[in-house]
């Protein structure tokens, strides 16, 4: 069957997908979108989380066909995602049309940016500077479930307590760094959502 | 396999009646599982997400129409005060993404023992709303659950609601698990206070091959407070009759060992959360209790 769904702000379409097909294998398998990783595909690792209409799911429990007509938002895509929200261009739910971050972009994409020293020149989200800053990173598998989960309750609590931090990442299992970095990546995250907002008078 | 979309609670009767095989997927948190690990492979798929209505919720005077599909997350953030006891049992649901996903449709449809729902719906006491092309009826929740993963629905008919008592008391509900995120219950247990009907409810998961109420406990509890006065006279519960309630709770049991505990521990813990939850709830009552009088 097709599939005709939005993904990081742009229409795309997925041909010959099978009805039991999840929608992270269209994402990987069909799209060419690999940053969603593929684990335990039983929902216990969140590796795959993805926003569904701006909701956070594990996308290897989405059917593809449930995606019809639906958007979705990928770690391939969350900077741009980040650069809309910040702008107060974004309602949570993708738009469409000319923002949005191209499939060639999105396949194209690296956290290394131009400079390899520096990472400087890449777009990245807030989030995954701080991930990079606090070295939350070790094998990385479970990098683009976590940045998708931290993003999203950033942006619903603005000044989490540990607990919250803990709570909103529960579903996310890392097996490399014990959490202690991903925990500080996600406080200084905080600490500068929080600058940029007062800063601007918010 | 086929995908089935219907736009309409109505389609999605009529493609059930033609197809009475076809799987139901909503949060797909069950069903997802099963066709990745290539256990299920059902000849249809029969998608609800697009029936808008099985997300919402009605708050009536007596009772909350729940739609099988609103997500854990709405519940936990929409109907704490209404639903407690539900709403601390969504709490215990594996993780965020499988909150925003899942719903107590589900877990009726799959009626695994270890459902995290169950406990607190038999405790509130509730009915599910079933419906076919032949006709609409509901399903008081102690006759739903008929064997391990079966439940009361004929082959033709979809879950559509849940109409669950308001709250008239205090509620708890207790999860035993290794972690607090992303376990399947060891065992859980639910209890509803009803001041209304002087009663106590219970809802007991994964200790028997469907989820139960401790009936005996139940009766034997409800005497001992109206004889001892309490519903009135605002007292602790007696510890011998805690533990008796929470013996006649253990009693109730019919578990197994595997993976996730032995037989013996389950009844046990089943035990200490019955007179955990009951305390819990009874001091609750008490205060709300002496509160009124205060203010009368």
């Amino acid at each position: 069957m097709r599939v005709n769904f939005t993904v990081n702000g742009r229409k795309q379409e997925a041909d010959d997908v099978w009805e039991g097909e999840s929608l992270l294998y269209v994402l990987r398998e069909r799209l060419g979108l690999p940053g969603s990783k593929n684990a335990c595909e039983q929902g216990e690792c969140g590796s795959c989380t993805v926003r569904l209409d701006g909701v956070p799911v594990c996308s290897c429990l989405v059917a593809a066909g449930q995606a019809e007509g639906r958007e979705v938002v990928t770690v391939e895509g969350l900077a741009d995602f980040a650069k809309n929200r910040a702008c107060g261009g974004h309602d949570g739910e993708g738009k469409g049309g000319a923002c949005g971050t191209t499939l060639q972009e999105a396949q194209g994409w690296s956290a290394k940016g131009t400079d390899s020293q520096t990472g400087e020149g890449g777009e990245l989200s807030p989030i995954q500077q701080a991930f990079i800053d606090a070295g939350a990173v070790q094998c990385g598998f479970c990098t683009p479930g976590l940045l998708v989960a931290a993003d999203e309750m950033l942006e619903r609590n603005a000044n989490p307590s540990d607990a919250d931090i803990r709570e909103a990442l529960s579903g996310n299992l890392c097996r490399c760094t014990g959490y202690e970095k991903i925990m500080d990546a996600v406080r200084l995250a905080a600490a500068r959502q929080s600058e940029t907002a007062s800063s601007q008078g918010v | 396999m086929d995908f089935l979309r219907p736009d309409s609670w109505e389609e999605a009767l009529a493609a059930k009646a033609e197809h009475p095989t076809a799987v139901p997927i909503a949060g797909g948190t069950d069903v997802m599982v099963e066709i990745n690990f290539d256990h299920r492979r059902p000849e249809y798929l029969l998608d609800l997400n697009r029936i808008t209505e099985l997300s919402e919720w009605e708050v009536g005077e007596k009772t909350v129409r729940l739609g099988a599909s609103v997500p854990y997350t709405k519940i936990m953030e929409n109907l704490r005060a209404e639903l407690p006891g539900l709403a601390l049992a969504s709490h215990t649901v594996a993780s965020p993404q499988i909150r925003n996903r899942g719903g107590v449709g589900g877990n009726l449809g799959t009626a695994s023992p270890a459902g995290d729902a169950h406990p607190a719906l038999l405790a509130a006491d509730c009915e599910v709303e079933v419906e076919s092309v032949r006709g609409s009826r509901r399903i008081p929740i102690d006759e739903f659950y008929t064997g391990v993963k079966r439940n009361a629905l004929a082959p033709d008919e979809l879950i559509r609601a849940v109409h669950i008592d308001k709250a008239d008391g205090p509620q708890q509900y207790s999860k035993v698990g290794t972690r607090n995120a992303m376990v399947i219950a060891v065992c859980a247990f639910g209890l509803a206070v009803h001041p209304e009907t002087r009663t106590v409810r219970t809802g007991i998961g994964s200790a028997a091959p469907t989820p139960v109420r401790a009936k005996e406990a139940e009766q034997f509890l409800n005497s001992a407070l109206e004889e001892g006065g309490f519903w009135d006279n605002g007292k602790i519960i007696t510890p011998s009759v805690a533990k008796q309630f929470a013996d006649l709770c253990s009693a109730a049991c019919n578990p197994i060992d595997d993976v996730r505990g032995t037989a013996s521990y389950r009844r046990h813990a089943v035990g200490v959360m019955a007179r955990r939850t009951l305390t819990w709830a009874w001091e609750s009552y008490r205060g709300n209790a002496a509160r009124t009088e205060g203010v009368a």
